[in-house]
């Protein structure tokens, strides 16, 4: 039972751990995006912002089917990383953690992305008239406006990552410690009948993510009796 | 020395005066509701100079202001404020607003929400000067709102901390899109008067949209009206207007009067 409990426990670490880093990851790379898509006029626009969106609409497996072909050390990439680096991606964390990035990506851009154009355009003009640089703009003026916003980008994409399971168990299979989140426990223990243990993960994700879409809700509502 | 005696061939009437001459000379396709116009504007805007313009809405005086704050760019011409080329399309020259160190008052007031009322002001000044966020703070009657943010505000209290927003920056050209509009008629008096003197005490070039002629007259050191896009007259407001009482006829309401004096 103690040995049960040990593997519960890593098994919610492992999902936390990437949840987290994909959260992370994305903050960084989809915060520049999200702006670029905001702000700029550029040829294929559309078609970028139909790309980024495309893990909302299409199934996990099919992402997570073309990633294991990339991954594949008869693929390009993983070729190139095997030969290079002695990297190994499919069914790995990292290739989880990778395939999770571009499957969460729209849950993180999105929002911000909302949050950057709901900002009346007088407000960054007016900086820019007052000298301030567009960095010293986007720090000073435009993040702090947009709070709600990005504690909305950031509980989605954590609370989507918890949730995935198809591009998981393409590309990461069930390797406990390396890719075994609790999704895919939950479908590895009720094939083995193992309910009980099942149960457990359950309520705990289900718990995680209700308290999640509890506060990304509660936010929104006060942003609006703010304004 | 080349931009300058550009300046000046451009300027027969007038002699150069120190650094401060705005001229202006630009063409730009406006895209109103009412389709498209042109917006051709040549004329040179003297140092101390309070220009008021006034037009029709859809007549291109708050997209002039914007042209020359950098904010919308010109398709042709040329603007120069003193020996600095701000646009100029033969030359592929455009500073962007950060450069021309113009202050501008929008229409909606842009003040920052997050920060509050002292804040906004500090966050306008180049160099820190707790002094001159205090005297700022006195002169339009904003010290006891310095906490607030600007949600908390009333609209006239917005304006008061717009204009002293536009002013802490220290610009060397003022730009106004309708400062008023939005004050009743005692806290228009004042600001008219907080205006012309901040004005007087900047010097600097000050550009201001107005639909008062009343305010027009009592302000200005002169007047461009527009007409979807041309510039239709250009002279001092009496001239133009005539003088006040001409037009009392019509509009005189107790309001009028007080601001009129």
């Amino acid at each position: 039972m103690g040995m049960m409990d040990q593997d519960f426990i890593d098994t919610l670490l492992l999902t936390g751990k990437l949840a987290g880093w994909t959260t992370a990851i994305l903050f960084v790379i989809g915060f520049p995006i999200a702006y670029l898509l905001a702000y700029r006029r550029f040829p294929l626009k559309s078609f970028v912002e139909a790309l980024i969106s495309m893990p909302m609409v299409l199934p996990p497996t099919v992402l997570g089917f073309y990633m294991l072909m990339a991954y594949s050390p008869q693929g390009g990439l993983g070729n190139f990383l095997q030969r290079m680096f002695d990297v190994r991606l499919a069914f790995s964390f990292g290739g989880v953690l990778i395939a999770s990035v571009i499957f969460s990506m729209p849950f993180m851009i999105q929002p911000l992305q909302n949050g950057l154009t709901a900002i009346p355009k007088s407000l960054r003009e007016a900086s820019y008239t007052l000298g301030k640089s567009e960095f010293t703009t986007f720090v000073r003026v435009l993040i702090p406006n947009m709070i709600p916003s990005i504690i909305t980008a950031v509980a989605m994409t954590f609370a989507h990552c918890i949730g995935e399971f198809g591009v998981i168990i393409m590309v990461g299979g069930n390797i406990p410690g390396e890719t075994r989140v609790a999704s895919i426990a939950i479908y590895d223990e009720v094939q083995a009948m193992n309910y009980q243990t099942a149960n457990q993960y359950s309520l705990v994700l289900f718990l995680i993510s209700l308290v999640i879409l509890t506060v990304i809700f509660s936010i929104n509502k006060r942003k609006i009796t703010i304004i | 020395m080349m931009q300058k005696e550009n300046v000046e061939s451009q300027s027969n009437s007038v002699p150069l005066q120190g650094l401060g001459i705005l001229s202006i000379s630009i063409q730009h396709a406006m895209h109103t509701s009412d389709g498209k116009k042109m917006l051709e504007v040549n004329t040179q805007i003297m140092p101390h100079e309070l220009l008021c313009l006034f037009g029709h809405s859809g007549a291109g005086k708050t997209t002039i202001l914007r042209i020359l704050a950098g904010l919308t760019k010109p398709d042709k011409g040329r603007i120069v404020f003193g020996d600095t080329v701000w646009f100029d399309s033969e030359k592929k020259i455009n500073l962007p607003p950060q450069q021309r160190n113009v202050g501008f008052m929008f229409q909606d007031y842009a003040l920052f929400p997050n920060m509050s009322i002292e804040k906004n002001i500090r966050f306008a000044q180049k160099e820190k000067d707790e002094a001159e966020v205090e005297k700022l703070l006195l002169l339009f009657d904003l010290a006891e709102l310095r906490h607030r943010k600007p949600g908390q505000l009333s609209g006239g209290q917005k304006q008061r901390v717009a204009l002293a927003r536009a002013l802490a920056a220290k610009p060397s050209v003022l730009m106004l899109d309708e400062p008023l509009s939005a004050l009743d008629c005692e806290m228009r008096a004042a600001l008219q008067h907080e205006i012309r003197k901040a004005h007087q005490l900047l010097k600097t070039i000050t550009l201001m949209v107005s639909h008062d002629k009343y305010e027009i007259i009592k302000l200005s050191t002169s007047v461009m009206v527009l007409r979807n896009g041309t510039v239709e007259k250009c002279g001092k407001a009496e001239e133009i207007f005539g003088t006040a009482s001409h037009h009392n006829g019509v509009h005189k309401t107790a309001c009028m009067n007080l601001c009129v004096h």
